[in-house]
C-alpha cells in the first residue's frame, strides 16, 4: 500500500532558541495548506545528505491549527555523525526536504479533566503544541519543565509568559531545583493525565513513581525520542526481495534495507509504532531488542523484530521482507 | 457531474429503485465467483468516473430521500446519534472533513468558504445555507456531527484512540446493516466486534485493530462489507427487528428480482487532524436482484457466489430463508460462461 503523500518544503526560518537548539519552519513548495495535526505528533523529516537519505522524526511545535507553516525544534546532538548535526550545521535558509504525513503517539487523552505535562529538555517540544491546542479549548493543564541551565532550556520564558507562572514551572538543574515528582503526582485530582517526554532516565522514574502511587496505566502517556543504537555490523537476508544487505556500525536494519532499495514500512523510527515489524525467519545470534512496541513474549520468541531501532549481536539475520 | 435527484421511499411502498446509470455505479463486492471473509483494505483513492469511488465522499441520486429517511429514523427515536462528551473535537474534525470532501467532489451542489472560524456552508440540494463559527457549538442548530450527518449520506461512527485500542465513542445510525449504536456505544474494538462468526478464530479482528492504530492522515482505506436485505429497506437495526424481520417470510419465487437487495457497504476509514479519532463512514448501496442481472457479470458471478458461501455465513448474514429460492431466480442468468476478474462491469 504505497500512496505517496509526502510534502515538499522549504525552510524558510531558521531560530538559533538556546544553546543547541534551533528551531526550523518549513513552508509547503506547492503553496497548498499543510494539515491540521493533533497536539503531540511527529512528522519524519528526510533529506538527502552526500549519497543517503536520511529520515529523523522530528515533533511538531507549532501552533496545530497553524496551516501556513509546520515548525520542529531540533537540539544538536553531542556525539552525532548523523541528522542533527546536519540540520544544525549544513540546513540553510531556502534548502528543500521532504516531510511525512503527521503521525500522533503521543495523543492527548480527551477524557483528562487535567493534563500534567512533564518534560525534560528538547521533550518540551510536544508539550508546545499540546499546550496551544488545551488553552484554545480553555482546557485545565500545568507544565513541569525541567533544563540543565538557563541558557540551554528552551522557550521557557515564552511559555511562562504565556501561560502564566500558575502554569509553567521551571526547574533549572543548575540551580539545583528538581521535579517534584512524588508531591505533585501524589496530590492531583480523579481524571488527571500525566505526560511525560524527557530522557529515559527521568521517564522511567516519573512513571515508577506515579504506578507507585496507583495511578492508573491508562491516565500515564510518555513518549522516547529514541534514536537506532550503534552496534557492530552484521548481515541481513531478505527473503521476499532476495537481497543480502551489509548493517554498518552506525546504520539501523531499516536504513541499510532502505539504502538497498527494499521499501520497508515505518511510521516513528523511534520502536515506539510497531509499523516496521518484521517476520524473522532465522538468526544465528542473540536479537538486542530496542524498541518498547513489542509485548514482552514476542521479544522472548525470536520471530519478531522492529526494524527501526533492534539489532543482533552475531553474523546473520533472515527477514520476511 | 448532473444528477437527477429521486424522490422515493424506504420504507411502506418501497418506492426506491436504481436508474440504470446508478447501476452500473453500484459497487460491487465481489472480485471472484466465491466469497471468502477478509479484511481486505485498500487505500480510498478517487476510482474511476462513473463508479461509486469516484469521489471519497460519494452523493448520488438517492441523496435527498435518504437524507429525509434519516430525519424520520431520528425522529422515531432519537439515540440512534450519540457523542460521549469528550468527542467534541472529533465531531468538529468529522463536519470539516464532509464539508471539504462534498464541497470539492461537487462544487455545483456544496459550497464551503472559510475566513479563519467564520465558516459558509451552502447545500444546495438540501436548500441549506448556514453560517457559523467553527469550534462554537452554539452557531449551529444542533452539535456538529449531527448537523454534517443529518447532510451526508451512509452511517457515521467516530471511533477513540485509547490505551492501544479504538472506541466507538460517538456515531450516528439509521441505515445500519442489523447492529446498534445504543448497544455498541462505549465499546471497545474487539467488544463490538464480539459476534462474526469464523473471523475470531482467523484472527481477522486483532490484525484489523493492529493496521487501524496506525492509520495514518491523509490516507484513507476502504473495504466492502455485504449483506442482503427483503424490500429496500435502509433501517434495518436491531431495535426495529420487529418491523424487518418478517419480510423475509414474503419472498416469492416470483418477486424475488422485485424484492430481494444486495446490500452493500462501502466503508471508508479517516484519520481525524484535531481529535486523532478515526472517521468510520458507513455507506449502504442497495441493488435490487432485477437490477444486478442487468450487468451480465454480475448476473453469472452473484448465484456462483451465494451457491459457494459457508453454511454459518449464510446464518449469520441471515439469507437461510431466501437464499436457495436467489440462487434457483439468478440461476436463469448464469449461462455458464467465466467472468472477468475484478468488480466492475465489462
Ligand atoms: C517520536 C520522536 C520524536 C522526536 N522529536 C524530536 C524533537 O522534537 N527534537 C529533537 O531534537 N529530537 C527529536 N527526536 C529525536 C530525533 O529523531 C533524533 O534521534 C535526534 O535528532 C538525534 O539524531 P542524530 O541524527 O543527530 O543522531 P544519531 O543518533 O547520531 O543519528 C540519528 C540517525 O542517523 C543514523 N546515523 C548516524 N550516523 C550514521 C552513519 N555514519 N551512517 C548511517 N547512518 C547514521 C542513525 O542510525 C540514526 O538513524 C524525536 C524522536 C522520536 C522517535
Ligand atoms: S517504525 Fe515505528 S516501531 Fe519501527
Amino acid at each position: 500500500m504505497s500512496i505517496n503523500t509526502d510534502m515538499a518544503v522549504r525552510v524558510t526560518a531558521i531560530t538559533q532558541v538556546a544553546e543547541s537548539v534551533k528551531r526550523f519552519r518549513f513552508e509547503r513548495l506547492d503553496g497548498k495548506p499543510f494539515p491540521v495535526f493533533p497536539g503531540g505528533a511527529h512528522v519524519v523529516v528526510a533529506w538527502k545528505d552526500g549519497g543517503m537519505i536520511r529520515r529523523n522524526p522530528y515533533s511538531l511545535m507549532s501552533a496545530p491549527g497553524d496551516t501556513s507553516a509546520y515548525e520542529i525544534s531540533v537540539l544538536r546532538v553531542e556525539k552525532s555523525r548523523g541528522g542533527s548535526a546536519f540540520l544544525h550545521e549544513k540546513v540553510k535558509l531556502g534548502d528543500t526536504l521532504s516531510l511525512s504525513q503527521p503521525v500522533d503517539l503521543f495523543p492527548i487523552d480527551q477524557r483528562g479533566r487535567k493534563h500534567i505535562f512533564m518534560a525534560g529538555g528538547i521533550g518540551i517540544t510536544p508539550f508546545m503544541a499540546m499546550m496551544d491546542q488545551l488553552s484554545k479549548l480553555n482546557q485545565n493543564f500545568e507544565l513541569h519543565y525541567a533544563v540543565r541551565t538557563r541558557t540551554h532550556g528552551a522557550y521557557w520564558q515564552e511559555l511562562t509568559e504565556r501561560y502564566g507562572a500558575h502554569r509553567v514551572k521551571i526547574y533549572c538543574d543548575a540551580e539545583k531545583l528538581f521535579i517534584p515528582t512524588e508531591p505533585l503526582l501524589g496530590a492531583q485530582p480523579l481524571g488527571t493525565h500525566l505526560y511525560v517526554c524527557g530522557p529515559g532516565g527521568m521517564i522511567d522514574g516519573v512513571l515508577g513513581t506515579a504506578r507507585k502511587l496507583g495511578w492508573p496505566e491508562e491516565n500515564l502517556h510518555s513518549e522516547r525520542f529514541l534514536a537506532p543504537p550503534p552496534g557492530a555490523p552484521f548481515t541481513v537476508k531478505l527473503t521476499r526481495s532476495n537481497k543480502t544487505v551489509e548493517v554498518a556500525e552506525h546504520q539501523s536494519i531499516l536504513e541499510a534495507v532502505e539504502a538497498a532499495g527494499v521499501d520497508a514500512p515505518f511510521m516513528c523510527r523511534g520502536g515506539a509504532c510497531g509499523q516496521c515489524e518484521t517476520n524473522v525467519t532465522a538468526c544465528d545470534g542473540e536479537i538486542l531488542h530496542h524498541d518498547h512496541y513489542l509485548p514482552q513474549a514476542d521479544k522472548a520468541s525470536g520471530k519478531k523484530i522492529m526494524i527501526c531501532v533492534s539489532r543482533i549481536k552475531g553474523k546473520e539475520i533472515t527477514l520476511d521482507l | 457531474m448532473n444528477i437527477k435527484f429521486k424522490q422515493e421511499t424506504f420504507r411502506d411502498d418501497f418506492s426506491f429503485q436504481n436508474s440504470p446509470e446508478a447501476i452500473r455505479r453500484f459497487p460491487f463486492p465481489f472480485h471472484e465467483d466465491k466469497y471468502m471473509y477478509s479484511v481486505n483494505m485498500e487505500p480510498h483513492v478517487p476510482g474511476s468516473k462513473g463508479h461509486a469511488y469516484e469521489t471519497l465522499i460519494d452523493v448520488d441520486e438517492h441523496y435527498i430521500s435518504e437524507m429525509a429517511d434519516r430525519a424520520k429514523v431520528l425522529k422515531e427515536d432519537p439515540l440512534r446519534c450519540q457523542a460521549l462528551p469528550h468527542m467534541m473535537q472529533a465531531q468538529w474534525d468529522t463536519l470539516e472533513l464532509l464539508m471539504e470532501q462534498m464541497a470539492e467532489g461537487y462544487p455545483d451542489l456544496f459550497t464551503l468558504t472559510r475566513q479563519a472560524d467564520q465558516w459558509h456552508w451552502i447545500n444546495r440540494p438540501l436548500n441549506i445555507d448556514q453560517k457559523f463559527t467553527f469550534g462554537d457549538v452554539t452557531t449551529l442548530p444542533c452539535e456538529p456531527m449531527e448537523y454534517i450527518t443529518r447532510q451526508s449520506q451512509g452511517d457515521f461512527c467516530i471511533v477513540d484512540q485509547r490505551d492501544n485500542n479504538l472506541w466507538m465513542d460517538a456515531g450516528i445510525a439509521t441505515t445500519q446493516a442489523d447492529w446498534s449504536l445504543d448497544f455498541d456505544i462505549g465499546m471497545n474494538f474487539m467488544e463490538w466486534h464480539g459476534p462474526v462468526p469464523l473471523a475470531h478464530q482467523m484472527g481477522v479482528f486483532e490484525r484489523a485493530l493492529k493496521f487501524l492504530l496506525n492509520l495514518q492522515q491523509g490516507k484513507p482505506v476502504r473495504r466492502l462489507n455485504w449483506t442482503m436485505t427483503i424490500n429496500p429497506r435502509l433501517d434495518t437495526s436491531p431495535e426495529n427487528y420487529h418491523k424487518w424481520g418478517s419480510d423475509r417470510m414474503t419472498v416469492t419465487p416470483e418477486n424475488v428480482g422485485q424484492k430481494v437487495h444486495l446490500r452493500c457497504e462501502l466503508q471508508s476509514l479517516w484519520r481525524l487532524p484535531r481529535s486523532n479519532a478515526i472517521l468510520f463512514v458507513i455507506r449502504c448501496y442497495l441493488l435490487k436482484m432485477g437490477e444486478l442481472v442487468e450487468v451480465p457479470k454480475w448476473g453469472r458471478r452473484f448465484p456462483r457466489v451465494l451457491k459457494s458461501l459457508p453454511p454459518e455465513l449464510v446464518d449469520y448474514k441471515g439469507l437461510t430463508r431466501f437464499r436457495d429460492m436467489t440462487v434457483e431466480w439468478l440461476s436463469k442468468y448464469d449461462d455458464g460462461k467465466p467472468t472477468s476478474p475484478g468488480i466492475y462491469p465489462d
